[in-house]
């Protein structure tokens, strides 16, 4: 642990065997490495993330592996080593945040600088309250305070001990859009100014776009796919982690033909007469396929439309209209159920109502395929 | 009265002892993970399905002048333990054990285990994590446990007559004052002091209930 200030590394190679009746084969087996700065751990709930993070903090021991945090070794299973979760210097939130309800704002954000003197803790302390605005709540019991407060506060406490690792398990769950876009923008500000690898898992979409450079995905303990958030999340290979990114389109369909020249191939959906083209993938002609589609990526018109560059323009109608909040979800027959996405203006204007004859059109490279 | 004050002096000694030896015992049931805990935890309940007098019959023994207690009493003090204050404190302390250690055991279960792992990663050590987390969060099982021991020593007889007989101002506590003034056929003085022991017994339980109810909760529920 040398005094200058390097951009560390976190390597960890873990192999763990969950006890727990109720998953009796599940193995988390992954290997990753996390450079500084924020790095999005993403998939369906029981993929092993929270696992993963309670790994690398120290607290559950895996069965064999290698967790390296730059020079520093936190477990080595061949050579014996395993680093107590106390001295790992490593941060974590986790999703229920785990204030200490007894103890004020002040006293939970001072509880892990115990080592120094009084003075220069008052001061850290004091900076990163007000780094993350909750001064005004130093005397507060978290009890008494609202859920993004105790947010901040939890983020705060972690924070101030100047880790060399952090851990975030969905510590932005259930707030509304905009104290989070708060949160995210402090959280941002901070990575910006101390550039340490942070692991952040989470379920929203939004928070991805907003947060990440490099999106991990996981699925049954293993990773599934690693690289930046456009290339895993909007072309994604598997059916549940398209499902965990939001695509509300997954269809069944068989192969046509592959047209290699051009770089597309034709699938038939279902057992439906609609047929649409997506880039070509590694199948052949009949092969069963998935497509995922998002439905805010699919445009909806009440004429045929002529001209477009879209290859896909598929006849159907509507089933069904529902609006929650801000969307529109409208069901469409085409011989299968599409599931599109429309702004309510947009559905006053063309004056949508279930029953209507309407026409999708797709951008072939909209439609994933997916293993 | 003195039959009283020699009561609360030993519910007071008996009561201290239980914390400190019950505390770390309690704190192991609650947290290891070994799986022949189950043993430990019978034997701490034993006293809870013993008759007073079993137990007394074997602290009486194991203190007796060729009791292993006894011995080693005699070699450091020069006196036997059996039928003084010393060793009717020794038999309390066994007598009351399950009534100290299961409130401690279930307040320290009770304890959200999210918080111990936030205490280990902010670099707290496990007696760190102790003082500051596990023992503040569980004061309401603290005040039960003491309160529990301190009443039911107070209450005890069968052990107290095994072991300490009956010698005015050194082991004639008030349960066996009350024996003693009903064989004698002085109800009065035996209703003088039930009465005593009805009302401290009433008060300790309600206080008990009420901390449990968390009627005066120091820190706002979560």
């Amino acid at each position: 642990m040398g005094g200058e200030v390097k951009t560390s590394m976190l390597a960890a190679q873990i192999r763990v065997a969950r006890r727990n009746p109720q998953a009796s084969s599940f193995l988390l087996d992954v290997s990753i490495e996390v450079p500084a700065g924020i790095t999005i751990l993403f998939g369906p709930s029981g993929a092993g993330k929270s696992t993963l993070l309670d790994c690398v903090a120290g607290l559950v021991r895996p069965d064999a592996g290698r967790i390296v945090a730059g020079d520093d070794v936190l477990f080595d299973s061949p050579n014996g080593i395993n680093v107590p979760a106390q001295k790992r210097r490593t941060a974590y939130v986790f999703q229920t945040l785990a204030l200490f309800p007894h103890l004020s704002v002040e006293e939970n954000v001072a509880y892990g600088l115990s080592g120094l003197h009084e003075e220069e803790r008052q001061r850290r302390v004091g900076d990163i309250l007000a780094a993350f605005r909750v001064e005004k709540l130093r005397w507060e019991k978290p009890g008494a305070i609202s859920g993004g407060e105790r947010q901040r506060a939890a983020l705060a406490r972690s924070l101030v001990t100047e880790p060399r690792l952090l851990l975030l398990d969905e510590p932005l769950t259930g707030l509304d859009a905009e104290l989070k876009a708060a949160i995210v923008d402090d959280l941002r500000a901070w990575n910006a100014a101390n550039r340490i690898p942070i692991l952040y898992v989470t379920h929203s979409r939004e928070e991805v776009d907003a947060l990440g450079e490099r999106v991990i995905a996981l699925e049954n303990g293993r990773v599934v796919s690693r690289g930046a958030p456009m290339d895993v999340l909007d072309a994604p290979r598997r059916k549940r982690l398209a499902q965990a990114a939001g695509f509300e389109n997954l269809l069944r369909g068989t192969v046509r033909d592959l047209r290699e020249a051009d770089g597309v191939m034709r699938v038939r959906l279902g057992e439906s007469e609609c047929e649409i083209e997506v880039p070509l993938g590694y199948a052949a002609a009949g092969d069963r396929v998935q497509v995922a589609i998002r439905a805010g990526y699919i445009l909806l018109a009440t004429e045929r439309p002529r001209g477009l560059s879209a290859r896909n323009v598929i006849a159907g109608r509507i089933v069904s209209l529902e609006q929650r909040g801000t969307l529109v979800t409208a069901r469409v027959d085409c011989g299968v159920t599409f599931v599109v996405h429309v702004t309510p203006g947009a559905a006053r204007t063309l004056e949508l109502t279930t029953g209507k004859e309407v026409w999708l059109v797709l951008k072939t490279h909209s439609c994933h395929l997916v293993e | 009265m003195e039959a009283l004050w020699l009561s609360f002096r030993l519910a007071g000694c008996v009561a201290a002892i239980l914390l400190v030896i019950g505390t770390p015992v309690a704190y192991w049931l609650a947290y290891s993970r070994w799986r022949g805990k189950f043993l430990l935890e019978s034997v701490v309940a034993l006293p809870l399905v013993l008759p007073p007098t079993v137990l007394g019959f074997y602290a009486l023994v194991a203190m007796g002048p060729r009791g292993p207690l006894g011995k080693l009493w005699f070699a450091l003090f020069g006196h036997g333990l059996a039928f003084t204050f010393g060793g009717l404190i020794i038999a309390s302390v066994l007598y009351s054990f399950p009534f100290a250690v299961q409130p401690l055991v279930s307040s320290f279960e009770a304890v959200d285990r999210k918080l111990l792992d936030a205490s280990a990663v902010l670099g707290a050590g496990g007696l760190r994590t102790f003082w500051r987390v596990i023992l503040p969060l569980s004061l309401p099982g603290v005040v039960t446990a003491v309160v529990l021991t301190f009443a039911h020593t107070i209450g005890e007889f069968g052990v107290v007559l095994m072991v300490g007989g009956n010698l005015a101002g050194v082991t004639r506590t008030v349960s066996i004052d009350i024996y003693d003034h009903v064989q004698s056929l002085e109800y009065a003085d035996a209703n003088r002091m039930a009465v005593v022991l009805l009302a401290i017994s009433f008060g300790v339980l309600s206080v008990v209930y009420a901390v449990n109810r968390r009627v005066w909760t120091p820190w706002a529920a979560k």
